[in-house]
């Protein structure tokens, strides 16, 4: 049961860090809950999908179709946050002003509730299809049904309650500087979503590794342990970063920031 | 005059990314063939061999086959690599050029039994 509840909790907790920190950032949109239900079932049901069809997947592409198929859905997850960042940023100031009175106009609550819902569904539908995988192969294996019922919900409850703990602690943040701590947030998640990506392509050739491992702080902050695994998730830490993911990282970081200035600008 | 000089270099543009995805696809194909393999097999939870050694400064590739009924993830935080395999499928994961070194990958739906380790050497 622990086997089976560790690797839950890893793989819910992933998704749990980003649902929170996309429905902090869409604080103050009415309805938001919903989307995020809503993101959620999407997610699971496509995760059952992407199980069911990952031999498919997998023979794509020569065979590198599992890499690219997760590279793609963490690219459109930067894309959606990108869009979202990018346009935040100049409604950022009188959102916080709106919100106290009405809470956003209609506009811009159904944009940010498009972003949420997809973000939302694409977290969970790349951790649950490797959690549905891992219970089938569980359960054919012979582990019985009390250890895998009890498992999951272990696993699913503490990653939950720790994804709800981030959520809260976002909301203590002053209303005046909230939207630009989850703005900023949400640009180093995204930073992190595309090195990620760039490490499923350089793993299967598609892309020059430029140094494997660029650095190593594998001493200082390990990728396994707890806070590590944190820091990947919420800002792509990685202790053995290759070249490429330090420059994707960055490149992605700077245009966000740099897009974000010029909406500003503009608004 | 410039609707011309737009034209061109648009077309200019084109030319050299099409030359350019060409080029290093072409450098990939004769890349490939090149690139040293080591096997690695996943049997009843372990992997064997369990110690696999490589080449130092070398890029390679790991061909990790899934002999059992279920299916697996091979990990490794020490190489930075993760890829599933389902049952009794074969996957290619490149790797590389690492320094000399211990690294470790496992299996990450069973990592009680499914642990090895490269030496880099």
């Amino acid at each position: 049961m622990i086997g089976v509840a560790l690797l839950v909790f890893r793989e819910v907790l992933e998704a749990a860090l980003i649902i929170s920190i996309v429905t902090a950032a869409t604080r103050g949109v009415p309805r938001r809950e919903w989307f995020v239900f809503g993101g959620v079932a999407l997610g699971i049901a496509g995760a059952f999908l992407v199980a069911l069809s990952a031999d498919f997947i997998a023979s794509l592409a020569g065979g590198g179709g599992q890499d690219l198929f997760n590279a793609g859905v963490l690219l459109i997850a930067v894309l959606m946050i990108g869009w979202h960042v990018t346009w935040m940023s100049s409604h950022s100031r009188e959102m916080a002003q709106q919100m106290k009175a009405v809470g956003g106009s209609v506009q811009q609550g159904q944009r940010s509730l498009t972003v949420l819902l997809s973000v939302v569904a694409l977290a969970v539908l790349r951790e649950g299809s490797e959690v549905v995988l891992f219970l089938y192969g569980m359960a054919v294996g012979g582990v019985g049904t009390a250890s895998l019922v009890g498992g999951i919900l272990l696993g699913v409850g503490s990653g939950g309650v720790l994804g709800f703990i981030l959520y809260r602690g976002l909301l203590r943040v002053p209303l005046k500087y909230f939207f630009s701590v989850t703005n900023i947030m949400l640009m180093v998640l995204a930073a992190g979503l595309a090195s990620t990506a760039a490490g499923y392509l350089v793993q299967s050739d598609l892309l020059p590794a430029w140094g494997t491992p660029l650095w190593d702080t594998s001493r200082l902050l390990s990728d396994e342990s707890f806070i590590g695994k944190s820091l990947g998730v919420l800002a792509g830490y990685k202790a053995r970063p290759e070249g490429i993911q330090v420059l994707v990282y960055l490149g992605i970081l700077g245009t966000m920031l740099i897009g974000a200035r010029i909406t500003r600008r503009h608004a | 005059m410039t609707s011309n000089f737009i034209h061109a270099s648009r077309s200019l543009l084109w030319a050299t990314a099409l030359s350019a995805a060409l080029s290093s696809a072409i450098f990939n194909a004769a890349n490939a063939a090149d690139i040293p393999e080591f096997d690695l097999v996943i049997k009843d939870h372990f992997y064997q061999p369990s110690e696999l050694s490589v080449p130092a400064e070398t890029k390679f590739r790991l061909r990790v086959t899934n002999e059992d009924p279920t299916p697996e993830e091979f990990e490794s935080t020490d190489l930075n690599r993760e890829s599933i395999m389902l049952a009794k499928r074969t996957i290619l994961v490149y790797v590389g050029p690492l320094h000399a070194g211990t690294y470790n990958f496992y299996g990450d739906f069973h990592r009680g039994t499914a642990q090895g380790r490269l030496i880099v050497k």
